[in-house]
């Protein structure tokens, strides 16, 4: 396996974890630490499943008080510290150290504060996304940002990796929709940065700490908004002969000012597979399909759906079926919705999470195939096509070494394909500790240097999330670069 | 008198910096100059300005796209999108008129720097929201780039974004990468007239909690409305309250009517066409009533529903007159001119409301010597002197123009 090197741990920690076990139980209950040895080993890996490590232990606060004595007592020890959401980071973003502290916000679950007038609710980030919607869903309103993941993934793990999800095109990601924060630096000191207003006085702390991987601080709390839901919504399913037709049939609809919630791609694998598993009727003799989806009421739909069938006339799609009932609707994202799962059951697959420009789509997918079949590996693309972002899924069998290699090798070739077209290495899954040595591909050590002088601002002792996000040699290539 | 300086490339532009750093003289950075009159005074030898790093550098319609260098004009850059029918969605406010600066002079880069958002924010997010990308040359002369050209990016740290807002502080911006969106066919704006602040505010909070996408969401109080263009509107010596309906023709046709049939309690509605609603909405972008004067002018932010009680209560103090943004959350407010700009009575009803306050006109003598932008709490003080550290440690940047020493 090339699996990213990850940090040996450090034998004088190791050979302390009875008295830090013992000091922790004392700050936060013995029923709020983790430390027998299969109680640990439930929290060694996340989603991305090649990479485990038992952590020293695992401390579940209950409070952002509790989080403070934790992160303070482990600062002064200079223990590192993994936060952790519900571990669906398919980066292996909360993939622990074995000399590390996993902290947990499991157990912060709580609504605080719903306010339908400001349209807005305040809860403990430890909640569910899926959560957050129920609990404005009986009044009309939801939380927009949807990952995949939306069932199990916490608010604490989107908040940092700034996650996406299927509608963003439409609402934005995770740092659109966040007005206020309550962050605890490692120092234990908390911060409250923003509120129920918009735009936080100063510079913009909230769009540094979005997104920055649980290397800033733990956030216990977090107001975001809520928006009022679509009255309805209703795809359209559409069939071409080939990738790029599908392609500028996505742009010259966005280009007419028709701005679709979700706009779903697949290509032939994905579409076999799919079809195989969920007989959502698709056609299985076109090369790529879209599923765009539009919302509002049902006459805009209409109207919608039939202005988009007009712009798709000059790419020739092969197939078109506008959903006209809820349960059209269903059959028709049945499939897409069913790709994923599909897949794994006929294959381990590798996912990947490049983002490119729309306009060079065709190039791209035509190269995935090329890299792919250089590796001997089959690949199939299922992906948000509105905004670019790539999920090509490579199969592979993780019990044969040899493919697990190319496979891998596959995949960085793909992520530094989508760098060079002019795209980046990650849309909405983070760098964790998976494409962490990838960075540089994509930014000069200067860029990186600008990045990583942020993060010493909010942990200048580097012991939150520990090996991830920057190429282990940045660090001492920055440090060279100040003493010089 | 300082020396102005032009860059006409980013490496010139670093070479620049570099000279002033080695020579520890503060630089002041500015796009066309339009906003000169905001924030605390800057005493500087060297000015710089982005005005020659100019021109559209990438444009992909199909995609929502655009890469402007950092000192084109806005005008430029709203002309070009318009060519393809497209907008910047958060229709950044101009803040040139009433501070006593050109109107719209403003460049692409400074409304990035500053955050210039207007009445469309409240559907479609700040000006912050939209940026993709930075290029720009920090104040250690390092030239960087953060951030890139597609919608969805979370490779590392969110740079670009949290710039956004930074007043030239920390880095000069060199090019700029932002999502924009197509113009909506059609416009509608329906107004109701005559209302208090509390009634039209939570009108306005009604009316955003429908599912209609209203994207503009005013409530002028009467002596503001007094100053509208519209003549209709002026002339009625009343309070307007206003909500912006933006879709396909049909569907702005359909919207408007269930808007006013939801709000049928408060009253009569009138509207304004989508050519009347272009030219309302657009006297708001320019901040045309609230003109240029010796008084001065406050820029609130605060949760909707506590706006009306936060201006009652600063009036208590002192006269004030409102407009309200953003269906209450964000307050302009124009007090009359007193040595210390109210900032003690002001910054104590904010502190209890809760929000913050930015003091946008004043003379300079004023914005010297009372805290203009809201103060920040000490943990947010610390982390952004910090960030001040990390990208100029040196302060030859904009040094003061946010707050003392950054």
């Amino acid at each position: 396996m090339t699996l990213s090197k990850l940090p040996d741990p450090d034998q004088k920690v190791l050979a302390q974890r009875d008295t830090i076990v013992r000091d922790l139980e004392q700050l936060v209950g013995a029923r709020a630490v983790i430390s027998d040895e299969e109680g640990r080993r439930a929290f060694e890996s996340d989603a991305l499943t090649a990479y485990r490590r038992v952590p020293l232990a695992v401390v579940l606060p209950a409070s952002t008080q509790e989080v403070c004595k934790v992160l303070k007592y482990c600062h002064e020890r200079r223990l590192k510290v993994v936060p952790r959401g519900a571990g669906t980071s398919l980066c292996g973003g909360a993939l622990p150290a074995e000399d590390a502290i996993v902290l947990g916000v499991s157990k912060l679950n709580r609504v605080l504060d719903v306010d339908f007038d400001n349209r807005t609710i305040r809860v403990e980030t430890g909640i569910t996304n899926q959560a957050i919607s129920d609990a404005v869903a009986a009044e009309g309103f939801f939380y927009a940002p949807d990952p995949s993941s939306q069932l199990a993934c916490t608010l604490a793990g989107n908040l940092a990796m700034n996650s996406g999800g299927a509608h963003c095109l439409k609402y934005g990601v995770t740092t659109n929709n966040v007005l206020g924060l309550r962050i605890v630096l490692m120092n234990g000191e908390v911060v409250e940065i923003g509120g129920p207003h918009l735009d936080a006085e100063g510079y913009d702390l909230m769009a540094l700490i979005i997104g920055s991987e649980g290397q800033f601080g733990i956030i216990t709390e977090a107001t975001v908004r809520i928006l009022r839901k679509a009255e309805a919504a209703r795809p359209v399913l559409m069939g071409f002969a080939s990738s790029e037709a599908a392609g500028q049939c996505v742009a010259a609809i966005i280009e007419s000012g028709i701005i679709p919630v979700a706009i779903e791609f697949m290509d032939k694998p994905a579409i076999e597979v799919a079809e195989e598993f969920s007989k959502a009727g698709y056609p299985l003799d076109v090369e790529a399909l879209l599923i765009i989806e539009v919302e509002g009421s049902e006459d805009e739909i209409s109207r919608q759906l039939r202005a988009i069938a007009e712009i798709a006339r000059p790419f020739y799609p092969s197939v078109i079926e506008a959903s006209s009932s809820p349960e059209q609707s269903a059959r028709i994202w049945k499939g897409r919705k069913a790709a994923f799962g599909a897949m794994g059951r006929i294959s381990d697959y590798y996912c990947m999470d490049g983002t490119i420009p729309l306009s060079r789509l065709a190039e791209v997918l035509t190269r995935i195939a090329q890299i792919c079949g250089q590796h001997d590996l089959r690949v199939a693309n299922v992906f948000h096509a509105g905004d670019g972002n790539l999920h090509p899924l490579i199969l592979y069998n993780s019990n044969d070494e040899d493919e697990t290699r190319r496979a891998e090798l596959a995949g960085s070739e793909i992520l530094k394909l989508c760098v060079a077209v002019g795209g980046c290495l990650t849309g909405e899954h983070g760098v964790g500790i998976e494409k962490r040595d990838l960075m540089s591909v994509q930014y000069t050590q200067e860029d990186l240097n600008v990045q990583m002088r942020i993060r010493s601002v909010f942990d200048p002792d580097l012991l939150l999330n520990v090996g991830k996000v920057f190429p282990l040699d940045a660090g001492e290539k920055s440090a060279a670069a100040e003493a010089a | 008198m300082s020396e102005l300086l032009r860059p006409a490339a980013d490496w010139e532009l670093q070479q620049m910096v570099a000279g002033c750093i080695e020579r520890g003289l503060p630089i002041e950075i500015i796009g066309s100059g339009s906003k000169r009159a905001i924030g605390r005074p800057i005493d500087s030898a060297i000015t710089i300005t982005t005005a020659s790093l100019r021109g559209v550098a990438l444009y992909e319609p199909g995609e929502l796209v655009m890469s402007a260098r950092a000192g084109t004009p806005l005008s430029e850059v709203e002309v070009g999108l318009a060519a393809r029918g497209q907008m910047l969605p958060f229709e950044p406010i101009d803040l040139g008129p009433t501070t006593g600066g050109p109107q719209g002079a403003q460049t692409i880069g400074a409304v990035f720097a500053a955050n210039l958002s207007g009445s469309r924010r409240i559907q479609y997010g700040a000006a912050r929201d939209h940026m993709l990308g930075v290029k720009g040359v920090n104040g250690r002369a390092e030239l960087f780039k953060a951030g890139g050209r597609v919608m969805k990016n979370v490779t590392g740290y969110d740079v670009s974004r949290g710039l956004a807002g930074s007043w030239g502080t920390l880095a000069v911006l060199t090019e700029v990468t932002f999502k924009v969106l197509p113009w909506p066919e059609s416009s509608a704006t329906i107004v109701y007239v005559g209302l208090p602040d509390d009634l039209a505010i939570e009108l306005l909070c009604a009316a955003m909690g429908q599912p209609l996408e209203v994207s503009g969401a005013v409530h002028l109080q009467a002596s503001v409305a007094g100053r509208l263009e519209h003549p209709g509107l002026r002339e009625m010596g009343k309070s307007v309250t206003a909500m912006r309906i933006e879709n396909f023709a049909s569907a702005v046709a359909s919207r408007k009517e269930r808007l006013k049939e939801a709000l049928k309690v408060y009253g009569k509605a009138f509207e304004l066409d989508h050519r009347e609603s272009l030219e309302f909405w657009g006297e708001l972008r320019r901040l045309s009533v609230m003109p240029y004067r010796p008084t001065l002018l406050w820029r609130i932010s605060t949760k909707p529903t506590t706006a009306p009680k936060l201006v009652a209560a600063i009036k208590r103090y002192m006269p004030a007159e409102a407009l309200y943004d953003w269906a209450g959350g964000l307050i302009w407010l124009e007090v009359p001119a007193t040595a210390d700009a109210g900032t003690a009575e002001i910054r104590r009803v904010v502190a209890i409301h809760g929000g913050h306050a930015t003091l946008i006109r004043a003379e300079p003598n004023v914005r010297a010597s009372v805290e203009v932008f809201q103060p920040l709490s000490p943990a947010v003080e610390r982390l952004t002197r910090g960030l001040k550290e990390a990208f100029d440690p040196a302060g030859v940047l904009n040094p003061g123009r946010m707050y003392a020493n950054v």
